[in-house]
């Protein structure tokens, strides 16, 4: 695999060069191997004698019979989950063994989430803020990733990231003076609520234009690289978002130009009121990884273990091979909790329900 | 709420003034409060029952009824082949609209708002706009691209820029900006039925806002012809033009100022891109005095425009002193309330600026 992906680089290179000298293309090379940390790909030397595609655009094998590649969406990407509905855990080996402190800050975190989203939603529905994204039924995707993190990681978030934040210690004295944009904001006042933006814990501001954080991402993470701090990104959208022309040229780049990055997609179903089958007809996100040459897998959002152990894994090869991973959380987005907050119905669970189980059963146990 | 009963109360005294001109007693004719919400749909109903080829897309503009509602009701009537919802691409739904204006259907894309269409620019300029004339004549481009422009309330920044300078630079297309409900159901209908890729520019702030629509505007055929601006108020003094939400800040200005004995003319632009740059000029001939008033930023803007062109034209001679732009402040907008008033021009700014220009 990574032979392929290098002759298909070499062949874009030489492209590149098809106007120079042999002695100044052999130069070039010297000089991307050297810039590159990852190690070097030989060039397999084409020999016409052999019954093999030798195209430059692709490394495949003849076949003689006509068929289509049947894109699988009935039975697609399984989804990777550490935890039963009933909160234990399926595969002892699966297990991240964390601390009990660590989950019950983990249960603090969504809660506490929870119930800030609560004051500002009805905020905004008395006029009091203009505009507010609540991230109920997500929360799981934001402390699961954000505690599988290093604390100088650069997150860029879409806009239903606050847990992320929030886990990495933003005072909710700042998420209020943000959304009611008073004299305390760190914004001064120039922004719309959740457009909440961190230097110090490395949180990039929120910015309105759906997918613009992509290829930005692919960017820093391309910066991060020279730097070679071993610090990663972490890109977040959602399903819809990755439908605009952005995503695909950031997942495109941070392949070609070998980011520590991981590409974290919620997938809930809805972009407003956009069902995701008038979003897309593949296999949701997922499948769209290899497309790219992406490392790529498909999680239960819910499961804040099964979240926290593939960030984990992705962060770990990203910043030591320098290859963007794509996770797809599914997930569901829970519109108003007009009762409590801890309920669920047959279609759903909610992804706190499912956690408070796990902390049931695990403090019973120890 | 306010908004709309200073409309009213315009109206009524609009009726008294012809009532005491032509002395003679009749009652006034039958005033329909209709929304601009409400013009703008009942214009693309009335478009797509008369023509099957134009069709609407954009996001959420059927089951949703439209992210404003503008396009309440109309998928129920007209169903998926008529009303289509795309998936989040502006660069790719007005891609596939284009295709479609080429080959021979009329659609009307609708973008959220103009500050997502930045992300389908090069297909409104480079393929809708230039193919006309990259054809020699062969290949025309009826399209409409609809959306609100300019600022909202508490939206910031990457919400709330005007358009409005941005596409009227461009050759090839024609940028309309209505003001009430009888522009926008006029102007709309215009826009649909021209050969021509149409930028249409609404404003959030005026759908819910009623205005009064006469019994002949309220006909399936009314349309408002592109190009030609209307004086909303004739006076003597100085002239104020504007387009959009600001016409009505003019008029509220015009009311204060009349009290003082200062009458002004307040133009209506309705079309950006082909300017009524006669009427402008006529009016400026008649008072000698100048002020614009848009949304938009100063640099490059549509004030800037109409700055050159009567420096240009016959009326230069006419002015008794240099004309005044009234625009948004020149920064991104900011959220906090308090900031965003102060980053749009205001009613006493126009006053101000008008009696900075007569030297009162």
């Amino acid at each position: 695999m990574a032979a392929i992906s290098g002759m298909s680089r070499m062949s874009g290179l030489c492209f590149h060069a098809v106007r120079q000298t042999a002695a100044r293309k052999a130069l070039r090379l010297q000089h991307w191997r050297s810039f590159r940390v990852t190690a070097m790909h030989q060039q397999q030397p084409f020999d016409s004698s052999l019954e093999k595609p030798q195209f430059p655009g692709a490394s495949a094998e003849f076949v003689d019979h006509l068929e289509f590649i049947q894109p699988n969406v009935i039975s697609g990407i399984a989804v990777y989950r550490v935890m039963d509905r009933q909160g234990n855990i399926i595969n002892p080996s699966e297990d991240p063994q964390l601390s009990k402190e660590t989950v019950l800050n983990f249960y603090q975190k969504m809660t506490l989430l929870n119930t800030m989203d609560r004051i500002l939603y009805e905020s905004q529905r008395q006029g009091r803020i203009s505009f507010y994204m609540t991230n109920y039924g997500e929360e799981g995707t934001h402390i699961g990733s954000a505690a599988a993190l290093e604390s100088n990681d650069l997150v860029f978030g879409q806009y239903r990231e606050a847990g992320v934040l929030m886990y990495r210690g933003f005072p909710l004295d700042l998420f209020m003076a943000q959304c009611y944009a008073n004299a305390d904001d760190l914004g001064k006042g120039r922004q719309m609520p959740v457009h909440y933006g961190c230097k110090e814990r490395n949180f990039v501001t929120i910015s309105s234009p759906l997918a613009t954080q992509i290829p930005q991402a692919t960017g820093a993470a391309y910066a991060l690289k020279r730097e070679n701090t071993n610090r990663a990104v972490i890109c977040y959208f959602g399903e819809g978002a990755a439908s605009e022309g952005d995503a695909h040229a950031g997942f495109n780049f941070s392949a070609t130009l070998e980011c520590p990055l991981i590409f974290f997609c919620r997938n809930n179903g809805y972009a407003i009121s956009t069902p995701t089958n008038e979003q897309y007809r593949g296999d949701g996100i997922a499948a769209r990884g290899p497309g790219y040459g992406m490392l790529s897998i498909r999680v239960d959002g819910n499961d804040v273990f099964a979240v926290y152990n593939a960030t984990k894994e992705a962060r770990r090869r990203a910043v030591a091979e320098n290859q963007p991973f794509l996770i797809e959380a599914m997930t569901y987005r829970v519109i108003t909790p007009k009762s409590r907050p801890l309920m669920s119905s047959s279609k759903q669970e909610n992804t706190l329900f499912l956690l408070l189980k796990y902390v049931i059963q695990a403090l019973k146990q120890k | 709420m306010a908004t709309s009963l200073r409309c009213f109360l315009r109206s009524g005294k609009q009726a008294v003034l012809v009532v005491a001109r032509r002395g003679i007693h009749r009652s006034p004719p039958a005033a329909l409060q209709v929304t601009v919400r409400d013009a703008l749909n009942q214009a693309m109903d009335e478009e797509l029952e008369r023509d099957e080829r134009v069709f609407l897309l954009g996001e959420e503009v059927a089951q949703y009824d439209g992210a404003y509602k503008v396009s309440r009701g109309l998928w129920k009537k007209y169903g998926d082949k008529r009303i289509i919802d795309t998936p989040i691409s502006e660069m790719g739904f007005a891609g596939i609209a284009i295709g479609a204006a080429m080959a021979g259907l009329r659609p009307i894309c609708e973008f959220m708002t103009f500050n997502f269409s930045m992300q389908a620019i090069d297909q409104v300029i480079n393929s809708a706009a230039k193919t006309y004339y990259m054809s020699a004549g062969l290949q025309p481009v009826p399209i409409v691209f609809r959306g609100p422009n300019g600022a909202s309330a508490g939206v910031a920044a990457q919400h709330s820029q005007c358009f409005a300078a941005w596409y009227a630079h461009c050759p090839g297309l024609k940028v309309v900006s209505p003001w009430n409900s009888e522009d926008a159901k006029g102007l709309l209908k215009s826009a649909i039925r021209d050969d021509n890729p149409v930028v249409f520019l609404e404003n959030e702030l005026l759908y819910g806002v009623p205005f009064e629509m006469s019994e002949e505007s309220q006909s399936k055929d009314f349309t408002v012809p592109i190009g030609k601006a209307k004086i909303e108020r004739p006076g003597t003094h100085i002239t104020l033009v504007s387009h959009s939400r600001y016409v009505g800040h003019c008029l509220d200005a015009a009311a204060v100022l009349a009290k003082e004995g200062i009458d002004c003319e307040v133009i209506n632009l309705r079309t950006i891109r082909p300017l009524d740059v006669e009427c402008i000029e006529s009016s400026v001939m008649k008072t000698n005095h100048l002020v614009t008033v848009e949304g938009g930023w100063p640099q490059f803007g549509v004030g800037a425009e109409i700055c050159a062109r009567i420096m240009e034209g016959s009326a230069f001679n006419y002015l008794d002193s240099p004309v005044t732009r009234v625009t948004g402040v020149d920064i991104p907008m900011p959220y906090a309330k308090i900031l965003e008033e102060h980053s749009l021009p205001q009613v006493k700014d126009i006053i101000f600026s008008v009696k900075k220009t007569l030297n009162v």
